[in-house]
Formats: structure tokens, sequence, C-alpha cells
């Protein structure tokens, strides 16, 4: 029950793609891959969940602790990709008002 | 048992991160069986989850066990996450529940925390008791008919036109 987990540099941004189940034992997995991009000066980084079915808070705290060292080494980090279940747990918690979420081309 | 109880199912696990997916994996069979929707049983797992790893972050210092209790009534089930580690100040706890407030700084914001404040929005009713460790119990009411209970502020009048 790992995380599958594989970065991609593409123009310019760099993109995390994740799939799996983000909980209490893979948080850690996310954590070790996606602190490090946040910490690069004026990095872009987006993270693709497309194949996330499953977050919980755990997984949430590792967004808010990528968030804060981004803002802290003027990097950016942007979401995308997340499915109703995962966009649900974001706007229940309001981290969706402080992330940057992108929206599915479908909904517009 | 209360003989309003239709089934019961009990399972204990090691207090540890790569069981908390076993727990999750078993609500969502338990609330399947008992007919739960799909939307349903995703607030189950993730609340159960919560619960689980709240033990595993905070009941015990060595090993030890989670307890999950699966109460499955005519309307509702009822589940009870267990341990028998050192209780935390609960009043304490519960003081530091709510949602990401955007208004405060980044910097400010917690990264755990918004564990309890989840299983209370996705569950109707929970109940946290702590004496020799901490028990939450935690209750979902059955959706019938598609008529939704009035529960979290939902209104009624809602559910009437959606028959």
């Amino acid at each position: 029950m790992n995380l599958d987990i594989r970065t991609e540099e593409l123009d310019g941004e760099t993109v995390l793609f994740v799939g799996g189940e983000i909980d209490a034992y893979t948080a850690s997995q996310l954590r070790e891959s996606l602190l490090p991009l946040t910490e690069k000066e004026g990095a872009v980084i987006v993270v693709d969940l497309t194949d996330v079915n499953y977050i919980d808070s755990t997984g949430l705290g590792i967004f808010i602790g990528a968030l804060k060292s981004a803002n802290s080494n003027g990097s950016s980090l942007r979401l995308t990709g997340l499915n109703d279940r995962v966009k649900r747990l974001f706007s229940i918690t309001g981290l969706d008002e402080v992330m940057d979420i992108e929206e599915e081309e479908e909904a517009q | 048992m209360d003989k309003n109880v239709l089934d019961h199912i009990e399972m204990k696990i090691p207090a540890r991160a790569e069981y908390v997916g076993v727990a999750r994996l078993t609500v969502s069979g338990v609330a399947s069986r008992a007919g739960y929707s799909y939307d349903d049983i995703e607030d189950l797992k993730v609340a159960v989850a919560e619960a689980c790893t709240n033990v595993v972050d905070h009941a015990y210092e060595e090993d030890g066990f989670i307890r999950m209790i699966c109460d499955i009534y005519r309307d509702k089930i009822e589940i009870v996450i267990a341990d028998r580690g050192q209780s935390f100040d609960l009043e304490d706890m519960k003081k530091g529940l709510g949602p990401v407030d955007a208004a405060k700084p980044i910097e400010d914001m917690r990264e755990g925390g918004l564990g309890l404040f989840l299983i209370d929005s996705l569950m109707d009713e929970v109940e946290i008791n702590g004496d020799k460790g901490v028990a939450i119990v935690m209750t979902k009411f059955l959706q019938r008919d598609g008529r939704e209970q009035n529960v979290n502020g939902i209104p009624e009048t809602n559910a009437q036109k959606q028959q």
C-alpha cells in the first residue's frame, strides 16, 4: 500500500504525480518527495492528484507544511486533478481557501 | 447486548500506522453490507481512519492495540474506536477544533489537529470518553429511500422536494 510518486519537469514547472491512498502510513512518503521541491528558491510546483482516491488529515497536513515551506522559499504550490471526495475534504477543512487548487476543465 | 443491535463486529489491531488502512477497509465492508451509500461509506472510512490515527499518534509510548467495534442498528451504525493508552486532556483538545481560518497567516496554520474536526464534520453524532485511554463513539444514520435525515442542518424541506 505504497504511494506511486514520480516527478516530471514540464514547461518550467515541477509536476509531482501522486497515486494511491494518502493516509497515516503513506503520508511520510509524500512529505519526503514534496518538501524538498518546495525548498528550492522560486520553484513552481504542481501536485497532480488525479490518481489519489483517498486522503485524510495526515495528507492534508503534508500540504499545509508544503505550502508554508513554499511560501518561505518564494516558491509556488498548486494542486490539480482532485476528485470529488478529495476536494470535499479540502473544502470541509477550509484548506481550499488558502491553497491554489485548479478546477477541472469539465467543470467550467 | 442491546437487543436493537442487529449485528456486532469487533476487531483488535496493532496501534501502528500500517494497520489504519485495515480498519478503513473493514469499516468500508461493514458499511457496504449495512446498505450505506458510496459517499457515506467514504465518510465513514475517513472518520475511522482519523480516530485510528489519533490512537497511533497519541495513545501509547510502546506497542498497543486499537479496538474497533461496529454496532449495526436498523437506522444507524455506531462505531467505537478505543485504546488503553494514556488519555490526554480532552478539554484542551476540543478547544483546538475547527477548520482552517483563511484570515490567519499561513505560518500559524497547524499541520495536525484537523482529524477530530473531520470526524465531527463527517459523522452525525460524536462522543469522546476518556478515562483509562480514549474511546471515540461515532454514529452515522442510514439514509433510506433518498430521504435525508434532518441532521447537520440539512433542511427537511429539501429532502421532501427530491421525492
